[in-house]
């Protein structure tokens, strides 16, 4: 699928990094009194200017419930969410704004998948296949709703590299699944899935797809129509947005037929005693007050994403992942964990002899912001047989600069543990 | 019984205070946990773990009554380094006393003159705390 490639055409924009790096204030500080290098953006990103003011401007100008009120603050903050919603549906190239229901983020966008969806079409004996690689958040929504209805969840292989393994795919699709739940980049190994062939296979054996793309919307263009996907769920803090707010869009049929997931006001036509009747999607699964300067917030985001563009965010990403693997490899005992030839700029790594815990104090002693830990994807450390990996996860304004001082700081872990 | 070498938390509060920065501190954290008395294999298994840290710890303790005096022995281990550095201090502070002697020490103060807290994660700071709580426990119940 050539939109989920990152783009190498040389003739892209170049991306001003400095310029960029103006734009986020809080890159510039001191930790530990050196200057900060963060490099942990696949846990989350940092916030642009424009999207502080827009939190900002929310509060001290149009604070108001959003779809209720009738008066002129209401009216501004309802115009202002829904546009935030053809924002969203226009950054993923959705059909309709319709289709893109706000959530709190991925997982939630996730979870009310498996508990709507899942409660109105699984059954016992199907299956749910999720790839080995998913993050927690795309495994245990689909274990708790296979719980509940006796279904049973698969894992999808992947190879040594970080390479899910269509072949293993398709056999498993050919004894029968339900759902298909699988991510577009992993948020451990880096791997960028081809999800518009994921979909194509599952739609032929019948399945439904789930696309988790947290880790996919702040480095490249995502189109769920031209993947074809069934739903597509992400953060809005992941791709420079604020936390709280994330979305998630389905296929119109698929959100018409789901019954809602929370009850409460907003997402009703008619509550009696006798019986209630619901909204139509989106605001069926948008109960109670919904995060509006979030959403608001995430649409100012994604405009600043836009503006800047993807085919200078990927070329200069690329850039990195190929400078980064490059100069991790020049480290003594270094390993890195995930080698997809399609890869975002994310390096998940262990040093010989040196527990992945035992370097996260020097590194942030060092100023080098990473993670340490299973990341949340404790399947891909067993398949590994490793307890933990360090990782370095960069955003567009990352430099080879702060690479080096990642790879500078790595040395410093080495000589205190010699 | 002291734990490492007759060495006492003293020892270790002096040792820190004439490190200036951190990263002397640090190596000598890292020296302690060398210290640590070798940790059987096969005690390495699931129910000595103690739950709440970040990487692997297990600990093992007995009672052993001398002069009439019940006292807490205990040893400890993790995969990661400093976790060990973190270990060697509690052996220090705890090991081969009676329970009343444990519940009596307030660990906390003397984490705050080592100056070591500020340096460890907010998740590694429960993780050292798991293993007082874990200690505290072990005494408690032989109180």
């Amino acid at each position: 699928m050539s939109l989920a490639q990152p783009n190498t055409d040389t003739n892209a924009p170049a991306l001003d990094v400095e310029r960029v790096r103006g734009d986020f204030p809080a890159l510039h500080q001191q930790v530990h009194g050196k200057p900060l290098v963060y490099l942990d953006n696949a846990a989350t990103s940092q916030k642009p200017q424009a999207v502080l003011d827009t939190i900002d401007d929310y509060y001290r100008r149009y604070n108001a419930n959003v779809h209720r009120g009738l008066h002129q603050l209401a009216e501004l903050a309802t115009q202002a969410y829904e546009q935030a919603r053809i924002k969203v549906a226009r950054f993923l190239n959705a059909p309709d704004a319709r289709q893109v229901v706000f959530t709190r983020g991925c997982t939630e966008a996730i979870n009310l998948v498996a508990a709507a969806w899942g409660k109105a079409n699984l059954k016992a004996g199907d299956v749910v296949l999720v790839s080995e690689m998913e993050h927690h958040s795309n495994i245990v929504p689909w274990q708790l709703v296979a719980e509940a209805t006796g279904a049973t969840v698969k894992p999808i292989p992947f190879d040594d590299r970080g390479v899910l393994l269509l072949d293993a795919y398709e056999k498993l699709l050919s004894e029968g699944a339900k759902m298909v739940a699988v991510t577009a980049v992993s948020n451990s190994l880096g791997t960028i899935n081809p999800i518009g062939r994921i979909v194509d296979l599952a739609h032929n054996a019948g399945a439904v797809v789930m696309a988790d793309a947290a880790q996919a919307v702040p480095h490249m263009a995502v189109d769920v129509t031209a993947w074809d996907a069934d739903f597509v769920a992400f953060s809005g803090h992941k791709v420079f947005g604020p936390t709280g707010i994330g979305a998630l869009y389905g296929k119109a049929e698929l959100l018409d037929a789901m019954p809602p997931y929370h009850g409460g006001g907003e997402m009703i036509e008619q509550v009696k005693f006798t019986g209630t009747t619901f909204a139509q999607p989106p605001a069926k699964f948008e109960a109670g007050t919904p995060n509006i300067a979030g959403a608001i917030a995430l649409g100012a985001a994604i405009d600043y994403v836009q503006a800047i563009g993807f085919d200078a965010i990927t070329a200069h990403e690329k850039q990195l992942l190929d400078y980064g693997t490059a100069a991790l490899q020049s480290v003594d005992g270094l390993k890195l964990i995930g080698a997809a030839p399609d890869k975002a700029a994310v390096f998940s790594f262990t040093l010989d002899g040196i527990h992945p815990y035992d370097m996260s104090p020097v590194l942030d002693h060092e100023a080098v912001a990473i993670r340490t830990g299973h990341h949340c994807t404790q399947p891909v450390m067993d398949r590994f047989g490793i307890p933990a990996t360090v990782r370095a996860s960069a955003a567009f304004y990352n430099t080879t600069d702060e690479i080096d001082k990642l790879i500078a700081a790595l040395e410093k872990v080495k000589t205190i543990f010699a | 019984m002291p734990a490492l070498d007759g060495m006492t938390i003293d020892d270790i509060t002096t040792g820190f205070e004439f490190l200036g920065d951190w990263e002397q501190r640090f190596s000598y954290l890292l020296d302690l946990g060398k210290k640590l008395p070798p940790f059987l294999e096969t005690d390495r298994i699931e129910g000595n773990k103690v739950h709440g840290c970040q990487s692997q710890v297990w600990l093992v303790a007995h009672v052993v009554t001398h002069n009439g005096k019940m006292r807490i022995e205990f040893q400890a281990v993790s995969d990661a380094h400093i976790v060990n550095g973190l270990i060697a201090i509690l052996m220090t502070i705890y090991n081969g006393k009676t329970p009343a002697e444990m519940l009596a020490i307030d660990s906390q103060a003397i984490f705050n003159r080592l100056d070591l807290e500020q340096h460890l994660s907010p998740t590694r700071r429960n993780g050292l705390h798991a293993m007082v709580q874990r200690i505290q426990k072990l005494a408690t119940e032989h109180a």
